[in-house]
């Protein structure tokens, strides 16, 4: 019998009044054998435990791994001294385990037979690998200089290729998240305030009376630290108010669940600056002595009445005086939070300069319950002689394309400068890249676009632990050793304490698997930047880094996480001076820089698109218990939740003439269907006007066998983006699609 | 001593950490559960209502799992907490049937299995896996019988609920409201 009929439901949906309980659903088959007790469960106090930092998402929190009498890894748990994770873990992070044990992983280096575009690879031995890769970069140096090399990344591995990478000449180096989620935030914070907010985001939830939620769904984003301080925000009574239109979670949680017309954000944005103003409900003095252009503000707003902003979001006038009137009340302590996934709808920095314009009205930033001071440990980078200068970088080419504002390397236009006619229109191109855990076919929108960079690359090195879906494009797959079989480096991240964390294997590398600081290092002696690497192993650059902190790698394996004294204030005193480092040295809402850049130096409400009859908007977001695409085919995760379902709202389904548990496949405005069906969720959670899926889903590489085929891939459906023209952010939620009730692409298979 | 849980719907996310916590604790197989998220939706968009519990076995008071087992696999140990003794299960799953709640399962070992209330960290005086781990702090294990624990007090201070009550098994896992 398949297993799935054996297995247990672990989520139990259902729409039945509450206090019930839901029948017994799940049948059971049973061989009747007297095995032995199987179940040793493990006691803490008597396993051997390594210090590890969790690598399943970037909130990168710090924990121990414990193995049982075999030395088998058993379960991973949270550091208690660790202010990410104030030792819990998520359940992605309870869940890593599979993540090591994954039989799909990749472990052997494999390099690409015949001509490319042919998915046909062999394995072969590591030198053979590195050798090939040491002779391509070489001959691209020569040709078109070091710069010509380019590195997409993600996650912890990124410092070893960056290392790498400068070292070698080039500093074009990109990461889709940030394109994708953080850099029209960071965009926006820094016209404000003149300073960007970092990962993890110093609010100060812990604290504040009021919170904010624009699309922002935690709880099912479980960013750690952050849903801890909600879930104790909600215990103590603070107020919530959730912007979203679908009932999410925390939305479920909230005192005021605004269901709004999906884009049209920004209005209400405006609608509630204008009554803070006009109610004259803002923080007087803070406004008085740390803000530019209140003026300004306030005549730029004077239209945007919650009359006006009715007729745009759907939210009645009183709603939105209401809810102002309650951020005001809270006022310091409150925050309207800048959210992750920030490219929405091409006006991105500018929907985010009004959050933080609503902040420093109500005068939160720098202020407790509102945002914090955050504060980073010092360790010194091992020393090593000054990188070469490069005469261009993926920064400069941003530039030229007219992203003013561009504040980190942009994967789209590293990949447009990848494209055959590069060099006409930039002037430089790229020949090679190395990509570095991340799955650009999922995590970019337009796939055809970067297949069209890929194939038109000199080389094309892919890194990474599973068999995903860029692998198929590569030249060279270098298998790397999970978290949990590796040294890396040390995390340094901010927060309320200043802390580092060491992470260290708690078991031998996989098959023939490295992990990156070894993998650059062997590149980087074959590339003769010996004089970069004036170390044997890792541990030594750790130990070193440790010592000058007064710590030691020996220290470090036996406490995981060490807190440091805070030397900064977290909080501004009253009425002290501050500089904040925008040209005013006030914070801006009216930004001059932007200004002088030639954009609006207010936000402005732009009118978007909206689908047509037939069509829905495709809205997208994360479930707890996955990380994007990077998880769905762990053994752990996927028996979770091993598929998305389409959320539809049942007066679609009645239309539609559809059921929950039907399989269906939906369809963009440009024609693109989907590869794979996914089954209906027919849920009074989602607005009539748009369908939701979880992100990650819908893997098309069979190597990922408990992954492959099951569900839809968003990305693949996000054809049309709107690009930020401030930072060149890739807006991804204006696109709509149809669903389809029968198989399209049945024609095809014959 | 009476062991107890309460689970407090107004935090829990669903998140199913408390899930993968058991199964990594006591090594229960891929597939299967001792404890599971139970999400209900009432009303119409926009006026909405969502419940969401984390579920296991109730450690009933009145236990027509252990009644009704014909070897004494199934047993109750101090402080109410339900066990089986897997040596001495036979399988027939007439606890299975018995059990008001879906609490067990059959282990493909050839065995009933169920939530234990992690007694072996119990003993050695810690709390249950899916206690420790719950990021919203959502679960709270502990002794009724203790007018000063964590559960008396939030027993005493919130409203709460358990389910099926006219089952009449007389639950110990109290779901706070
Ligand atoms: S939030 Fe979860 S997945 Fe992310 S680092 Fe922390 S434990 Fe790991
Ligand atoms: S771990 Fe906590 S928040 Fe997550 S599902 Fe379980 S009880 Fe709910
Ligand atoms: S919930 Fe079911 S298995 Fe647990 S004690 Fe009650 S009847 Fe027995």
């Amino acid at each position: 019998m398949s297993k799935n009929v054996n297995r247990r439901e672990f989520i139990k949906t259902s729409a039945m009044g509450t206090g019930g309980v839901l029948a017994a659903s799940s049948m059971f088959t049973w061989v009747p054998s007297f095995l032995e007790d199987s179940v040793t469960p493990l006691l803490e106090s008597h396993a051997e435990r390594t210090p590890t930092v969790c690598e399943v998402c970037f909130w990168n929190c710090a924990g121990w791994v414990y193995k049982d009498r075999d030395g088998n890894i058993q379960k991973i748990i949270g550091n208690e001294d660790d202010p990410n994770s104030n030792g819990r873990l998520c359940p992605r992070g309870t869940a890593g385990v599979g993540i090591y044990n994954d039989p799909d992983r990749l472990t052997k280096p494999l390099m690409r037979v015949g001509e490319p575009g042919k998915q046909e690879f062999k394995e072969v031995e590591w030198d053979e690998a590195l050798n090939f890769i040491t002779e391509k970069m070489n001959k691209i140096k020569a040709e078109h200089g070091a710069e010509a090399m380019a590195l997409m990344h993600h996650g912890t591995a990124g410092p070893h290729f960056k290392h790498l990478f400068k070292s070698f000449g080039s500093k074009s180096e990109a990461k889709p998240a940030s394109s994708q989620c953080l850099i029209t935030r960071e965009s926006g914070f820094i016209n404000t305030y003149g300073a960007g907010l970092a990962s993890p985001e110093p609010t100060d939830v812990k604290n504040t009376k009021c919170l904010v939620l624009i699309g922002n769904h935690i709880g099912e984003n479980m960013h750690n630290g952050y849903v801890q301080e909600v879930s104790h925000a909600v215990n103590r009574g603070a107020s919530i108010i959730t912007v979203d239109p679908r009932f999410s979670t925390i939305a479920s949680k909230s005192k005021f669940w605004l269901p709004i017309r999906p884009s049209t954000d920004m209005a209400l944005l405006l609608s509630w600056m204008h009554v803070i103003i006009n109610e004259e409900l803002y923080d007087k003095k803070y406004v008085e002595q740390y803000v530019y252009g209140f003026d300004e503000l306030k005549a730029h707003v004077a239209g945007y009445t919650p009359e006006w902003a009715y007729t745009k979001t759907d939210i009645k006038p009183g709603d939105i005086r209401k809810t102002a009137r309650e951020m005001a009340a809270a006022s310091p302590s409150v925050i309207i939070h800048p959210g992750r996934h920030t490219a929405w709808y091409g006006d991105d920095t500018q929907r985010t300069r009004s959050i933080a314009i609503l902040n420093a009205l109500l005068g939160s930033y720098g202020k407790k319950g509102g945002y914090y001071f955050p504060e980073k440990a010092k360790l010194p980078a091992y020393p090593h002689p000054e990188y070469p200068h490069p005469h261009w970088t993926a920064g400069d080419l941003a530039k030229k394309v007219g992203y003013k504002g561009a504040i980190a390397g942009i994967t789209n236009v590293i990949r447009e400068a990848s494209l055959p006619g590069a060099k006409e229109k930039f002037g430089h191109e790229y020949k090679g890249w190395f990509v570095v855990a991340t799955n650009l076919i999922q995590s970019m929108p337009q796939k055809d676009k970067t297949i069209e960079a890929l194939q038109n690359l000199d080389l094309v090195v892919v890194v990474d632990t599973m068999p995903m879906e860029i692998t198929g494009y590569a030249d060279v797959i270098l298998p790397e050793a999970t978290y949990l079989e590796r040294y890396d480096v040390a995390r340094v991240a901010q927060n309320r304490i200043p802390n580092i964390a060491l992470r260290m294997p708690a078991a031998e590398p996989k098959g023939d698997s490295k992990p990156g600081w070894w993998i650059t290092r062997e590149l980087g002696l074959r590339l003769g930047l010996d004089k970069y690497y004036q170390w044997e192993k890792y541990e030594d650059v750790l130990d070193w880094q440790f010592k000058q902190v007064g710590s030691s790698l020996e220290e470090m394996k036996k406490i995981g996480v060490k807190q440091f004294d805070k030397k900064s204030k977290l909080y501004l005193d009253d009425g002290e001076d501050y500089f904040f480092n925008t040209n005013t040295g006030k914070i801006e809402l009216y930004s001059t820089d932007l200004e002088a850049m030639g954009y609006d130096p207010m936000p402005k409400y732009t009118e978007h698109e909206q689908p047509e009859d037939g069509y829905y908007r495709l809205i997208y977001g994360r479930a707890p218990m996955h990380t994007f695409g990077r998880t769905i085919n762990s053994p752990n995760m996927s028996d979770l939740m091993e598929e998305n379902a389409i959320w539809v709202n049942p007066k679609v389904a009645k239309i539609n003439d559809i059921k929950s548990g039907q399989e269906i496949w939906l369809e963009n405005q440009d024609g693109i269907k989907s590869t794979f069906s996914a089954k209906v969720r027919v849920t009074e959670r989602i607005r009539h006007d748009s369908i939701y899926i979880v992100h990650g889903f819908g893997h098309t590489n069979k190597k990922l066998t408990r992954a492959y085929g099951k569900g839809i891939a968003d990305s693949e459906l996000i054809t049309k983006i709107k690009v930020d023209p401030i930072t060149g952010g890739t807006g991804m939620r204006s696109n709509f699609v149809t669903l389809l009730t029968e198989n399209p692409h049945k024609k095809d298979i014959v | 001593m009476r062991y107890a849980m309460a689970m407090d719907t107004s935090l829990c996310v669903g998140c199913a950490d408390c899930v993968v916590a058991c199964q990594t604790e006591n090594n229960v197989p891929e597939g299967y559960c001792r404890d599971w998220i139970v999400e209900n939706v009432d009303g119409t968009y926009p006026l909405l209502d969502l419940e969401i519990r984390s579920e296991r076995c109730n450690h009933c008071e009145d236990t027509p799992c252990v009644r009704t087992c014909p070897t004494g696999a199934s047993h109750v140990i101090e402080g109410g907490i339900v066990k089986v003794t897997h040596e001495e299960c036979i399988g027939c799953g007439a606890c299975i049937e018995s059990c008001p709640y879906d609490a067990r399962y059959f282990h493909p070992d050839g065995y009933v299995d169920k939530c234990t209330f992690c007694d072996h960290r119990v003993a050695a005086g810690d709390t249950t896996a899916c206690v420790s781990v719950c990021p919203t702090h959502a679960l709270t294990f502990g002794d009724l019988h203790d007018s000063e624990s964590e559960i008396s007090k939030l027993l005493a201070t919130r409203k709460y609920k358990v389910l099926a009550e006219e089952a009449g098994t007389k639950p110990q896992l109290y779901f706070l409201t």
